[in-house]
């Protein structure tokens, strides 16, 4: 995306809304849905990578240290993360921003 | 080549004149014999297209937008209760902006289950951003096919067309029609060219959704498309006229200009209608006739250039308003009047629905009827002018 979605004119539309950017969705943040946030207790993640498999919107990604962590910019919150870690490591808290 | 054929043959040939690359279809009467007849000669290796067999109408049109994606010329048929099946992945295709060609045979739509003629499949799907053309008989239906696909595939337009004609009328008839060679149809019609095409070495993104910030734009975008395509599809038929020696307009008239009384209809009809003014011309009854071709986008100014002398203005609905105040095609005619301030009587009649013969006396009825019929109704200020609430014609009661 070339500029933010509100800036776009009519006439600026390809034919058929056609994206000729490949992978432009990655621009368009939709964290902001977001009302918990996933927080992880390293003293108790074994790294098994359960969190990361499960996110449905691949907002969980793996650091160099091995643990995990959320992309905010995309992380909505559900919650399915927290509920797959059998070790209980992750949280969902108030998402204050 | 002139040979007597039946119309839904005529039709699958003409979409193999037109050399279609992609067919995507499921039979349904009155459109059967269209379907099998391409999916015979796809088997029999005349036509070099891919035939996808589907289990529906809704992925018959799904698959139709896939191979028009893909870059392929896309043909399809559909009737009544398949083009309410592909209801939604109309709008996909028209949103998309695929050329996709569908032959629709005009079938009344259940319930009670009808497989006869009349518009309410074609009126319900009136609105999805497809251009839709209306063939009076055979002959014209060939032709349209294979103009439609130049309409659909300029560049200016890239839209989907629909070609209707009326299921039994025309779809079972066998007439003579002149087939154009395949060198005069390759010279008109050259292969398509994509604006964009789905490829692996290419990678984009159709068919992407839109926030609300920006739905409205690609709409508005999108009716610019379907307005705009009105002087193409003129230069199309024009072309197409000038090369083929049969001359086809937007709006065609028969014996029009010298009348004040004028019948407005589409499709098959028509040829009753001008039978009933020849009929009525020995009678020193003068009555005209005001053929619309193309429905989608409607021609609204060149329309109220034919009507705006006229005094009454009869038009005939083939589809039930549904709870509406008049047919489909009258409220149409009703606001172009009041926008070109056309001072007629407007009168809406619903005839032929389900397979209902109309016989030529019928619109002699209908034409003495709107002479003596009582003034009501009339606006403030405009006294002359009369707008009744449909009349359905034909009924037992």
């Amino acid at each position: 995306m070339a500029k933010p979605m509100e800036e776009y004119k009519w006439q600026e539309l390809k034919v058929g809304c056609v994206i000729e950017e490949v992978g432009s969705s990655r621009e368009y943040k939709t964290g902001g849905w977001r009302s918990l946030k996933p927080v992880w207790d390293e003293s108790k993640c074994i790294k098994c990578g359960l969190c990361w498999l499960y996110c449905p919107d691949a907002a969980i990604y793996q650091k160099e240290d091995g643990y995990f962590t959320a992309n905010l910019d995309f992380c909505k919150g559900c919650g399915i993360c927290a509920h797959e870690c059998w070790p209980m490591a992750i949280k969902m808290v108030e998402d204050e921003k | 080549m002139r040979k007597g054929i039946e119309v839904s043959i005529a039709a699958s040939e003409a979409a193999k004149l037109a050399r279609v690359e992609a067919i995507a279809a499921y039979p349904i009467t009155p459109q059967t014999h269209i379907v099998e007849h391409l999916s015979d000669i796809v088997a029999n290796g005349e036509l070099d297209a891919v035939y996808v067999t589907v289990e529906s109408e809704h992925s018959a049109l799904s698959a139709c937008i896939g191979t028009s994606a893909a870059g392929a010329r896309t043909f399809t048929s559909t009737s009544a209760q398949g083009l309410e099946l592909m209801h939604e992945i109309l709008f996909i295709a028209s949103g998309l902006r695929l050329p996709i060609v569908m032959a629709v045979a005009n079938r009344a739509l259940s319930s009670p289950l009808s497989i006869w003629n009349d518009h309410s499949d074609i009126m319900a799907a009136r609105d999805t951003g497809w251009i839709q053309l209306f063939c009076e008989n055979g002959q014209e239906v060939v032709d349209t096919i294979i103009l439609a696909f130049k309409i659909a595939e300029d560049h200016r337009v890239l839209l989907p067309v629909m070609v209707n004609l009326d299921g039994f009328q025309l779809s079972h008839v066998v007439e003579p029609i002149e087939f154009p060679s395949q060198e005069e149809v390759d010279a008109f019609l050259p292969d398509y060219k994509p604006l964009y095409s789905l490829h692996p070495d290419r990678p984009l993104t159709m068919g992407a959704y839109a926030t609300p910030e920006l739905y409205t734009e690609a709409k508005y975008a999108q009716e610019q498309a379907i307005i705009n395509s009105l002087p193409v599809i003129k230069e199309v038929l024009s072309d197409y006229s000038k090369r083929f020696g049969r001359k086809y307009h937007i709006l065609e008239t028969y014996n029009a200009e010298k009348s004040d009384t004028v019948f407005l209809a589409m499709g098959s009809i028509n040829e009753n209608i001008m039978t009933a003014i020849d009929k009525m011309k020995r009678q020193k009854k003068s009555c005209g006739l005001v053929k619309m071709r193309l429905f989608r986008p409607f021609p609204h100014s060149e329309l109220a250039e034919l009507l705006k002398k006229k005094k009454n203005i009869i038009v005939v609905d083939r589809a039930m308003p549904g709870g509406g105040m008049n047919g489909p095609v009258f409220n149409e005619i009703s606001a172009l009047c009041n926008k070109y301030d056309i001072k007629a009587n407007l009168f809406n009649y619903v005839v032929g629905l389900g397979g209902r013969d109309v016989l030529p006396e019928d619109f002699i009825s209908i034409f003495d009827e709107v002479k003596t019929r009582k003034r009501v109704n009339a606006p403030k200020g405009r006294k002359e002018v009369i707008t009744h609430n449909y009349k359905v014609i034909g009924v037992r009661e």
